[in-house]
């Protein structure tokens, strides 16, 4: 504990640069995966390519993914943007299919209900079909957040600033108060983001509160 | 880049003796093999009870996700530190491989847990409540009507279990364990980037075959009666085709509402 509260800044500044990591890649891959859900959900014969293509990525060991992409894009290794791009293509691995899957929960009355009352196919979407689907993708954003988090960890291994550092940092020098810190806060960081994604679900769906359904 | 991967992959040095490929995939998969059977023992049971009984429902979907959240590197290097001493006696690798099982079974269970009692929960309870009419007592409900009508998302949450495994045995190599990461972790030390790539693609296909297997496992695993393998040409009025419902291998594995259990999408 006397070891935490001496490197509270350290920790600090590694968790923002963590949350920033994790963080943004799930805004990035959410923005990715919207468009091929829907070409997914839009094409029938997409879905099953698209959503085992799009699955495989997650397959890649986030270890390899973090030592090869920097001579994929040319950036140094240690260059945040290369954390961003993987995780990013994490995301989209795991949302496209549940963006798919989200479009397609909306029950079929509903969206024909809303074509009878004259929404044009792009009014539809944005005004029916994705609102009710937010339940959904919320989910998988959800898993998607945490796992983020977890993931940026393993960028300790190349040597990339974030909270990872502190798992290297006590294992090095076989002294536990860095890892349990370290392993804390990550937990304390993805209850943060699965906190702000539930805020924000529970703001876009209304109609879930009053009917008392489950989010 | 592409070149020198497919160098690797094919120069026949790195098939045949111990440390090559064929060698690192049977230790690669036995590691998986033990941390998911473990996880299955404690996960699949649980599971099950929590969605029979529907009690401890807020605890186990509530110690899953912070399951979730444990970073595996930093659980590995606390096991490592932790049970290294209490291994040093005995010979071998044992100190490196026991952690690294920890970490894969902790991360598989989350899961398995979450497809076990998904599953159970969202057995339709008009077939839950005519068994139970029938005189089946609450384990013969259990055996003979959840659990079949639940293979589906138990198979789901197994799978995503596997990939994951899969991908992240990896890290066993990082303390000095075996399997297909000592490519990744050898061929960043002598910068031999080519062993890398080729190391990953290894993994990624690992992976995909094993799915596939289970994917086939899982068909003859699941009831026809669910499937609609042999009920297809009956069941052609429905609104939703086989594609769009097919959720195998989600990696979020539940909370999806299921579109066939609408009231307005029953075949009437």
């Amino acid at each position: 504990m006397t070891w935490f509260i001496d490197h509270l800044g350290d920790v600090w500044n590694l968790g923002r640069q963590h949350a920033v990591l994790a963080g943004l890649p799930l805004v990035l891959g959410l923005l990715i995966a919207l468009p091929l859900g829907w070409l997914a959900r839009r094409f029938r014969w997409l879905y099953a390519p698209f959503t085992a293509g799009f699955g495989l990525l997650y397959t890649i060991p986030s270890l390899a993914l973090f030592v090869i992409l920097p001579l994929v894009t040319g950036r140094g290794i240690l260059d945040p943007f290369n954390v961003i791009v993987a995780m990013t293509l994490y995301t989209v691995a795991l949302l496209v299919r549940t963006v798919a899957d989200g479009l397609g929960s909306v029950p079929s009355a509903v969206t024909n209900a809303a074509t009878a009352m004259g929404y044009t196919p792009g009014k539809r979407f944005f005004a029916v079909e994705l609102p009710l689907a937010v339940p959904v993708i919320s989910a998988g954003l959800r898993v998607a957040a945490v796992s983020n988090v977890s993931i940026v960890s393993v960028g300790t291994v190349i040597g990339v600033q974030q909270l990872g550092l502190f798992f290297s940092d006590g294992f090095n020098r076989q002294f536990y108060d860095p890892i349990v810190v370290g392993i804390v806060a990550c937990i304390v960081l993805a209850l943060i983001f699965d906190a702000v994604i539930l805020v924000v679900t529970r703001l876009l769906t209304p109609w879930l509160r009053v009917t008392g359904a489950r989010a | 880049m592409i070149a020198s991967t497919w160098q690797w992959l094919t120069d026949p040095v790195n098939w045949s003796g111990p440390g090559s490929i064929p060698d690192q995939i049977v230790t690669h998969l036995w590691y998986c093999a033990i941390a998911l059977f473990t996880a299955s023992l404690i996960a699949i049971p649980a599971g099950l009870a929590i969605g029979h009984t529907g009690r401890g429902r807020f605890f186990g979907v509530n110690l899953a996700a912070a399951a979730r959240a444990i970073p595996s590197l930093g659980l590995l290097f606390l096991m490592v530190l932790w049970l290294f001493p209490k291994f040093s006696g005995s010979s071998g690798s044992a100190a490196f491989v026991v952690p690294s099982l920890i970490v894969l079974a902790v991360l598989a269970i989350p899961p398995i847990l979450a497809g076990a009692y998904a599953g159970v929960e969202g057995v339709d309870p008009a077939a839950r409540d005519a068994a139970k009419g029938m005189g089946m007592t609450g384990l013969q409900v259990l055996r003979r009507v959840e659990i079949p009508n639940a293979m589906p998302l138990i198979f789901s949450g197994f799978r995503s279990a596997t990939l994951q495994v899969i991908a992240t045995a990896t890290l066993a190599a990082v303390v000095g364990a075996d399997g297909l990461g000592r490519f990744l972790i050898d061929g960043q030390k002598i910068r031999d980037y080519p062993q890398m790539a080729g190391g990953s693609l290894v993994v990624a296909l690992l992976a995909l075959a094993v799915d596939l297997l289970l994917g086939v496992i899982q068909r003859y695993a699941v009831s026809p009666g669910l499937t609609g393998r042999r009920t297809s040409a009956s069941r052609r009025g429905r609104v939703d085709t086989p594609a769009s419902t097919d959720r195998s291998n989600t990696p979020l594995d539940v909370e999806i509402s299921d579109p066939r259990r609408t009231v307005d999408s029953q075949p009437s």
